[in-house]
């Protein structure tokens, strides 16, 4: 499983002894996020229900997201839910992106990069009820 | 339908779980109002995000007294719309200055546009915001907020002074009303769907 991979600034020295080097702050020091999954302040992600390996180590905060991620949200309003600023909240939900621990839900409308315009409609529709 | 009627803890029903997130960003200059318009039509909630400091943190109320980190963390006016069958429309207010532009390019992906809103007495402070939008193809509306101590100016006059495109709605408007924000959003998402199909 893609989830098992190690991270670049870890290192194994056996199975159980899990990662040599131990998360300092919440996003293991780190400032910028990995690339891969695009993660967009409204991305939709939700739990795959998978558990998490035994090798893999969740901080608390990461746990708390994973938590959150049982019903389907949003890094803005994760962030907002956790008080962690959104780019930490990025980094961490990348990590459990990367463990399989989450997943997109697909909006085949953003592929563009633009929202699709039946989608504007109905939000035309709902605005103009208000 | 408001936010506010999803938003509580005992909100279970369907519409509660989001399928489809739009985003709307509202620029423009410091202290032009961002706040009260993402506070007049949703309900407000914090959002941090990070910044790297790499020049004094002038004219950002935020950042006052912290001149000595090197980073420190934003507050972003952040709000959110809840409609019917998991349609979300969120609203990011954008820090104006330039220096924040590396944030603007990642809240902008994907976006329905923005609403670039302008104080007539500081016409300046919005060009930055409109800039952006033009040199991406951003679908943007203006919303002049009509402050009590400035001075009217038609719509055209302003059109003018931006040296806005034709096709560029500019309302006039007091975005500390709901119905004067909301008309503001109808108004782009109009004009964005106008550019989907042109």
């Amino acid at each position: 499983m893609s989830g098992m991979e190690e991270t670049p600034r870890e290192r194994w020295v056996g199975r159980e002894a899990g990662p040599v080097v131990r998360p300092y702050a919440v996003t293991r020091g780190r400032t910028r996020t990995r690339g891969g999954l695009v993660i967009d302040l409204v991305t939709i992600l939700v739990a795959t229900g998978r558990t998490p390996g035994d090798r893999v180590w969740l901080s608390r905060e990461q746990r708390r997201l994973l938590e959150l991620c049982r019903r389907p949200s949003t890094p803005a309003d994760l962030a907002s839910e956790t008080d962690l600023p959104f780019r930490v909240v990025q980094i961490l939900l990348e990590d459990l992106h990367q463990y399989g621990l989450i997943e997109e839900l697909p909006q085949p409308e953003r592929d563009s990069g633009r929202p699709d315009p039946q989608i504007l409609m109905r939000v035309l529709d709902e605005l103009r009820r208000m | 339908m408001n936010s506010a009627a999803c938003d509580g803890p005992s909100a279970r029903d369907a519409d509660d779980v989001p399928l489809h997130t739009l985003k709307i960003l509202v620029a423009g200059g410091f202290g032009v109002g961002k706040t009260t318009f993402v506070g007049a039509v949703s309900e407000i909630r914090p959002l941090r995000t990070e910044e790297v400091l790499t020049d004094v943190s002038e004219g950002v109320d935020d950042l006052s007294g912290v001149e000595a980190k090197s980073t420190t963390t934003v507050a972003m006016d952040f709000g959110r719309l809840t409609f019917s069958g998991g349609v979300r429309l969120y609203l990011f207010g954008t820090p104006g200055q330039e220096r924040f532009w590396f944030m603007w390019d990642q809240i902008a992906y994907g976006a329905v546009g923005a609403v670039v809103l302008v104080d007539t007495r500081r016409l300046t402070s919005s060009f930055a915001s409109i800039d952006f939008f033009e040199q991406r193809g951003i679908p943007f509306v203006i919303a002049v907020n009509c402050f009590d101590d400035a001075r009217r100016y038609s719509t055209d006059e302003i059109r003018d002074a931006l040296d806005l495109d034709p096709d560029v709605p500019v309302l006039l408007t007091d975005v500390r009303h709901r119905d004067g924000a909301k008309a503001m959003l109808v108004r782009l998402v109009e004009h964005a769907l106008q550019m989907s199909r042109a």
